[in-house]
């Protein structure tokens, strides 16, 4: 089968590899139809996730039909139709049965790899470093899913690829992201990053009850989704002092809760910019903590601050007494996506929201080098690329038009 | 110096029925009583654990260092060398850099080499002081000199004992006598956990070395374990205290290549959040070359090995499978890539 490939930093190519074969019973065997590229892929195409390999295939946003089962695979029968969540969950674990999915005990064969970095492992995910499981990904023809009888949903066919691929990330992730708010009626958000978990988070804190939203970025395009899409007030970082701003606008106590859709690497300007970029480039540090920084000191006094960006290691100059003197909640984690899966779809099925909006572009699974690039350095006005096994190159179109026909989030 | 002290009591004879408990239960406490024992500050406890000698001779190095630095004149009186104070000076840097080699070192073996170094160089300039005194008499480098040999001695002592045992293995006072305890919490309860360990050809399944197990009786069964590097050892097995639903003890019998005794309990977890099982291995690291690879080979990360074994326990009893990457597609891999998964297995 054609695969994508992570061969180094910013080095991913298709190439062509053995097909997948059924290891355990409780395994499943999925023909890929859609696959996306996550925001968290491009901390591994950067090369700031620990423990990939060369010839690792990528890929953690999936959904296919199934070709083949395992003899402990019950619920599922060849020919489904199904969304995979991006944790591999046992289903039988403390964890799993209340819930925490993403810290499933029994799914990552390199626990103590993962034990060594933060004392505990969580759940092995798809095509995300050996550390978390080093299972293959879904940027493929075929993926094995482990665990098939837990993780996958099986979806109706009246809707589309593109309506309910998102349920196996970042649809979940921002909503998640949301709820860890403990959002109260008439609260204000702010959301650090309009990239999609962004923009789902903003959407879902509306779900929640959250009377405003603030949503900070610097890409017009992705500012203008958020205001036109998702009807979040809009700040620009290049252009506002955000930390001022938001005080402005909320009356000088700060946004009740905050949200870090940005995670490890963080763009800023100025000192503290170039300080997290020469530390991080001289690997004195995994991640750029800029967007943390900020949320912490933006978030009004008793506050939440909700983080599904994706941190992976250590970070240096985090305002920790910001959380202590002001008594800050900080919430976070990887998503428990195996919990999301039923109510947001059926979200999806009232047409109460239609995830489809964020994808910029459809690509060819063939095409995953130039999805990434362009994906990593926003060109096309990119916010998100869908890549399709079997689609032509010449099948691929432009972006969308985009202002206000391009669907719309909430309804 | 002789592995034997500090004296740990050793409890019941291996291979007796009590053995097995006294391997579990009472272990840890003698742990616990050597440890009270190596802290004990008598010269005797002093110089039977190489570990606090390293020490103590550090701290000396370090006053003495301090005061040829700082003082050199008063230490000069006092020795009977005169006023050599640059010489002084170098010598207490030279003393303070190895009070500091011998503290900071994970290995002593060349800090204690290179103080008697210093030694024979200390006792040369006290020898000439002896020979010409630049103080009155030769009374003060005598005595002096006297005193250093003793010094001399007690680095040599040290440092002989320290070579000796660091290529022995490094098996250190207390120590002869190995014990691993790991534990997990299974979300199953105690009865199932103990039918799926006490069902021993069950063992294969998830004990990472063991080949096969054939059960001889009610209580002995027979071992075959694959050793890394291909070593192949086969032992009988008993039984020596079987609780259905709470624990099972056992012991190695005499034609076992590593003596070992363990116990794996199974109690109900706190908040009824299934069973906590527990397990224990004693084992005597056996004596001769052979028997120092099979040590050397568990001294490399038992623990982590005993960890492993547990994690499958869970995942087959949690799961009924054991999560892997075995076989699995993937792109053209690096060298290394492939070294490493080779390694594991995977």
């Amino acid at each position: 089968m054609r695969a994508t490939c992570w061969n180094g930093v910013t080095d991913v190519a298709v190439e062509t590899v053995p097909d997948p074969q059924i290891v355990n019973p409780r395994d499943a065997i999925l023909r890929i139809t859609s696959t996306a590229i996550c925001g968290s892929d491009l901390h591994l195409y950067d090369g700031y996730i620990p423990t990939m390999m060369k010839g690792d295939i990528l890929g953690h946003e999936f959904m296919g039909e199934v070709v083949e089962v395992g003899p402990g695979v019950k619920n599922l029968k060849v020919g489904d139709r199904v969304v995979t969540p991006f944790p591999i969950s046992c289903g039988g674990c403390y964890f799993c049965t209340t819930g925490q999915f993403s810290l499933c005990e029994n799914s990552n064969p390199n626990a103590w790899m993962a034990e060594k970095l933060w004392g505990h492992s969580p759940a092995g995910l798809f095509g995300y470093s050996h550390m978390l499981g080093g299972y293959a990904g879904g940027q493929a023809e075929y993926v094995r899913v482990p665990f098939a009888d837990v993780g996958p949903i099986k979806v109706p066919s009246h809707l589309s690829d593109d309506q309910v691929l998102f349920l196996s990330d970042i649809f979940p992730t921002g909503y998640m992201a949301a709820e860890n708010c403990n959002i109260q009626k008439g609260d204000t958000v702010a959301v650090w990053g309009c990239g999609p978990v962004g923009l789902f988070a903003i959407a879902s804190a509306f779900i929640f009850g959250a009377e405003r939203v603030i949503a900070i970025d610097r890409f017009p395009e992705r500012l203008r989704k958020a205001r036109d899409h998702a009807k979040a007030e809009t700040l620009n970082y290049e252009e506002v002092d955000v930390l001022e701003a938001l005080k402005e606008l909320t009356g000088g106590r700060g946004p009740d809760a905050c949200i870090d859709a940005v995670g490890m690497e963080g763009h800023a300007h100025g000192f503290f910019g170039a300080y997290d970029r020469v530390k991080q480039a001289m690997r004195m540090q995994t991640d750029r903590p800029t967007v943390l920084r900020e949320v912490l000191q933006a978030c009004r006094n008793g506050g939440t601050v909700s983080v599904p960006g994706v941190y992976g290691g250590l970070l240096d100059k985090v305002p920790f007494g910001a959380i202590v003197n002001k008594a800050l909640t900080v919430k976070s984690g990887q998503t428990h996506v195996q919990r999301y899966l039923k109510p947001l779809l059926e979200l999806i099925e009232q047409g109460r929201i239609d995830p489809s909006f964020v994808i910029s572009h459809h690509l060819p699974l063939e095409m995953a080098p130039e999805g990434y690039r362009m994906f990593r350095d926003k060109q096309d006005e990119c916010t998100k690329v869908v890549l399709k096994p079997g689609l032509k190159k010449e099948d691929v179109q432009r972006p969308r038009a985009r202002g206000g026909d391009g669907g719309t989030l909430l309804h | 110096m002789s592995t034997e002290s500090p004296e740990i009591p050793r409890g019941p004879a291996r291979g007796s029925p009590d053995y097995a408990a006294y391997a579990a239960g009472d272990m840890r406490r003698n742990e616990i009583r050597a440890r009270a024992q190596r802290r004990r500050t008598s010269a005797r406890a002093l110089y039977a654990d190489p570990h606090r000698t390293a020490r103590a001779l550090a701290w000396l190095s370090v006053g003495l260092g301090a005061a040829a630095v700082l003082t050199p004149r008063i230490v000069g009186h006092l020795t009977g060398v005169g006023s050599r104070t640059g010489l002084l000076r170098t010598i207490g840097v030279r003393e303070l850099a190895s009070g500091a080699g011998l503290f900071g070192a994970r290995n002593a073996t060349p800090w204690l080499w290179s103080r008697v170094l210093g030694d024979t160089m200390d006792l040369m300039v006290l020898g000439s002081a002896a020979v010409n005194p630049a103080v009155g008499t030769r009374m003060r480098p005598l005595v002096s000199l006297g005193l250093f040999a003793g010094i001399a001695a007690a680095d040599v002592a040290a440092s002989l004992r320290q070579t000796r045992q660091r290529s022995r293995g490094g098996v250190r006072a207390g120590e002869a006598e190995e014990y691993l305890e790991r534990s997990v919490i299974i979300n199953k309860s105690p009865q199932e956990c103990y039918q799926y360990w006490r069902t021993l050809t069950n063992a294969p399944n998830f004990m990472h070395t063991i080949d096969s197990v054939t059960e001889i009786d009610e209580r002995r069964s027979h071992w075959v374990a694959q050793m890394p590097g291909g070593a192949r050892i086969e032992w009988d097995s008993r039984i020596s205290e079987d609780k259905p639903g709470e624990r099972i003890a056992w012991h190695s019998e005499a034609n076992a290549p590593l003596r070992h005794a363990g116990v794996v309990s199974f109690e109900r977890a706190p908040g009824d959040r299934g069973t906590l099982v527990r397990f224990t291995v004693h084992y005597q690291p056996p004596a001769g070359r052979a028997g120092r690879r099979v040590a050397q080979w568990f001294g490399k990360g038992p623990q982590v090995q005993i960890m492993e074994d547990l994690r499958r326990f869970k995942q087959i009893l949690e799961t009924g499978e054991i999560a892997t990457t075995r076989g699995q597609p993937s792109g053209r891999r690096s060298v290394m890539a492939r070294m490493v998964r080779a390694g594991r297995g995977a």
